[in-house]
């Protein structure tokens, strides 16, 4: 078990053809992930490192089964190609596209709720997700992550890296690790990724990387003091962040105080996660903790 | 990206919305001229700067003569208006130039996104006037919220209710309301604030002040928009960082950072905290950073003369490690290293990466984790 992903997941590339879109999606087959079609309109019949492309999503379903996409279309055209997957029947999709318009991911997640509330979207904006061994469906270099059974949910790419890559020296090794990304609006949440590690018997300790701002943290704070049994660490970057860079003071009036770092720590040490203040020390406590040092 | 009250206003004005009739000025001459083209006192004058509380640091003035306005123009224009929001202050290079209005209130209504359901939220509040903020801790029954559903838009009857509650005139309010959610939606705006929203002594809604805030990823589509940009309220080392696509906020310390990506960018800040030093920024090269782009960063960093330290912290992912070091290699041909530089490496081709610094006979300070780089940079800097 894992979640989300494992050496079942068919992927599909949307935007296989791109710099990018080629680089990672190699990249995603040479982990041992099956990448069994990519997606660009008006290059059907065309191959990327030996995945046949196809015109539209729809084709690469019926062809070969893929149920998970992988996004990687210019931020102009990717809410476009979130909605294509989803009419296409995928249940997980993954957009790694950085800097998308807000309103369209607005309207795009309104879609998925009204017309598939079952699918599951990650990002964009974000890393992808990994089940070490298994699949790597994204963009994060897989040979930090190691098979185990530590679940990592975090917003940023290269602090999950970090939180692998410490946890491997103490011989802990990821259930799965996921990216959901920064932007303002995105598919699952810290609490979403949270329930699904709660759910997993590979899954034995949770690893929660938070940032300042919003409430996302908060809530996974309740949902983990009303549900949760395995133990929760949590790290929350952006202590020292400069106040002042949010949106006048209508994001303030929202949150009603709650966003900042110390605020998040509360709520989470309310809950009885264990809160890390030192970044550095991600894995020896976590270790520590376990009783694995 | 933010927009000066004057350009808010009158973008506002073509979707119907009720703005007082103003010009802007970048001189006394334009100024006297915009008073002429009013034609009549009292006007109030207004500094154009980014930032919040300009009322109580006298960047607004009501004046009854010429003579009055060239002294308020004057007393405005070329200096940097400080306010409790802005301390550094922002310098003052145009003015807006307005008539007066007589308000009988003040309210408060604004459209951003609230994150947490990730739709538009209407607020509005009869607390209007300067500090909503306080409103919203002290008194959060006072400001009535709105979500708004993206398929279906603001409708007239969610909007009759708030004005209802507010007892503002209704039909009047409802349009305002709506109109505004159409230029919400239709600038890419990130937010839209009118603070105070006021009803005059005549009886009628007047947008007496507008922030409105554009979602930069969305500029792509707002080229018209995007001119508008006044980068003199901005940085210069971060005008000059966005140049090249890179995440610079400067901030006081003298530690500077060097980080790939966001979260790991705060979390570097965050453990020279910790480690008793401060941060002199927050400078993110993104994920895919090239040599050039690395070179310029370093350049940015240096250009702080703050800076006593500097950290380089970098998680290689797709940042290849061999790829920052090549970029801080040509960086070193570039600007001249006038202060210990601390390199913490680890990731994709790190050991190429060490080996290129090791053999280019830069003095770097090799760290092994975070904890020890952060305290070496806290320790190189006092």
């Amino acid at each position: 078990m894992s979640i989300l992903v494992n050496k079942d997941t068919k992927v599909v590339v949307q935007g296989i053809t791109g710099k990018e879109g080629s680089f990672h999606a190699t990249q995603c087959k040479a982990y041992g992930t099956q990448v069994v079609a990519g997606v660009t309109p008006g290059k059907a019949g065309q191959g990327v490192d030996g995945i046949p492309v196809f015109n539209t999503v729809e084709d690469a379903v019926k062809e070969t089964g893929a149920n998970c996409s992988l996004i990687f279309v210019p931020p102009a055209f990717a809410g476009d190609a979130v909605v294509e997957a989803l009419d296409a029947g995928i249940e997980l999709v993954v957009c790694i596209t950085e800097g998308i318009p807000v309103k369209d991911m607005m309207m795009v997640k309104d879609y998925m709720r009204k017309n598939y509330p079952k699918a599951k979207l990650i990002g964009p904006n974000c890393p992808g997700v990994i089940t070490p061994d298994e699949a790597k469906v994204g963009i994060m270099p897989g040979h930090i992550f190691r098979k185990g059974s530590i679940g990592i949910v975090s917003r940023s790419g290269t602090l999950t890296y970090e939180a692998s890559y410490q946890l491997t020296q103490y011989g802990l090794g990821q259930s799965t690790a996921v990216g959901i990304g920064g932007d303002p609006v995105h598919g699952l949440s810290h609490k979403d990724v949270i329930a699904l590690f709660n759910e997993d018997p590979e899954t034995e300790a949770i690893l929660m990387i938070g940032e300042i701002g919003g409430t996302a943290e908060e809530e996974a704070a309740q949902f983990i003091k009303e549900k949760v049994k395995k133990p929760v660490f949590a790290y929350i970057a952006g202590i020292t962040a400069p106040p002042g860079r949010r949106m006048g003071h209508a994001g303030a009036i929202i949150s009603g105080g709650k966003g900042t770092a110390q605020a998040k720590m509360e709520a989470l040490r309310d809950a009885s996660v264990y809160v890390i203040e030192n970044p550095a020390f991600i894995g020896k406590t976590i270790a520590e903790a376990l009783g694995k040092l | 990206m933010k927009l000066h009250e004057h350009q808010a206003k009158e973008i506002l004005k073509r979707y119907g919305l009720p703005v007082p009739e103003g010009k802007v000025a970048f001189s006394v001459q334009e100024a006297i001229l915009g008073a002429e083209e009013l034609g009549e006192f009292p006007l109030v004058v207004k500094a154009q700067v980014h930032c919040g509380g300009r009322g109580k640091a006298g960047g607004v003035k009501l004046v009854k003569s010429y003579e009055e306005l060239q002294e308020a123009v004057e007393g405005m224009l070329g200096k940097v208006l400080r306010t409790f929001q802005c301390p550094d202050g922002k310098p003052v290079s145009r003015v807006w130039i307005e008539k007066a209005t007589n308000i009988e209130k003040e309210y408060y209504l604004s459209i951003t996104l609230d994150r947490a359901v990730s739709r538009p939220i209407l607020m509005a509040s009869a607390e209007g006037g300067m500090e909503i903020e306080e409103v919203a801790k002290e008194k959060p029954e006072a400001i009535h919220m709105l979500h708004i559903d993206p398929s279906l838009g603001l409708m007239p009857s969610q909007a009759r209710k708030v004005a209802f509650r507010l007892g503002l005139p209704v039909n009047e309010f409802v349009k305002i309301a709506l109109a505004l959610y159409r230029a919400y939606i239709d600038l890419d705006a990130s937010l839209v604030e009118i603070n105070p929203f006021v009803l005059t002594k005549e009886g009628s809604l007047v947008l007496l002040d507008a922030k409105v805030e554009l979602d930069d990823n969305a500029l792509l589509r707002h080229r018209d928009l995007e001119e508008l940009e006044d980068l003199s309220q901005l940085d210069p080392l971060e005008v000059e960082a966005k140049r090249y696509n890179l995440n610079y906020i400067k901030l006081d310390g003298n530690i500077g950072c060097m980080v790939n990506g966001a979260g790991l960018a705060m979390t570097t800040m965050d453990i020279i905290k910790l480690a008793g030093g401060n941060p002199a920024n927050f400078l993110d090269v993104g994920g895919g950073a090239n040599v050039e782009q690395i070179a310029n960063a370093f350049r940015i960093l240096m250009a702080d003369p703050n800076v006593k330290a500097v950290f380089i912290n970098i998680f290689g992912g797709i940042l290849r490690c061999d790829r920052l070091a090549q970029g801080l290699i040509e960086a070193a041909k570039m600007v001249e290293i006038r202060v210990p530089v601390v390199v913490r490496m680890e990731g994709t081709n790190v050991e190429e990466g060490r080996k290129l610094l090791a053999e280019s006979g830069l003095n770097f300070v090799n760290a092994v984790d975070m904890w020890d780089g952060a305290k070496k940079a806290v320790e190189l800097a006092s």
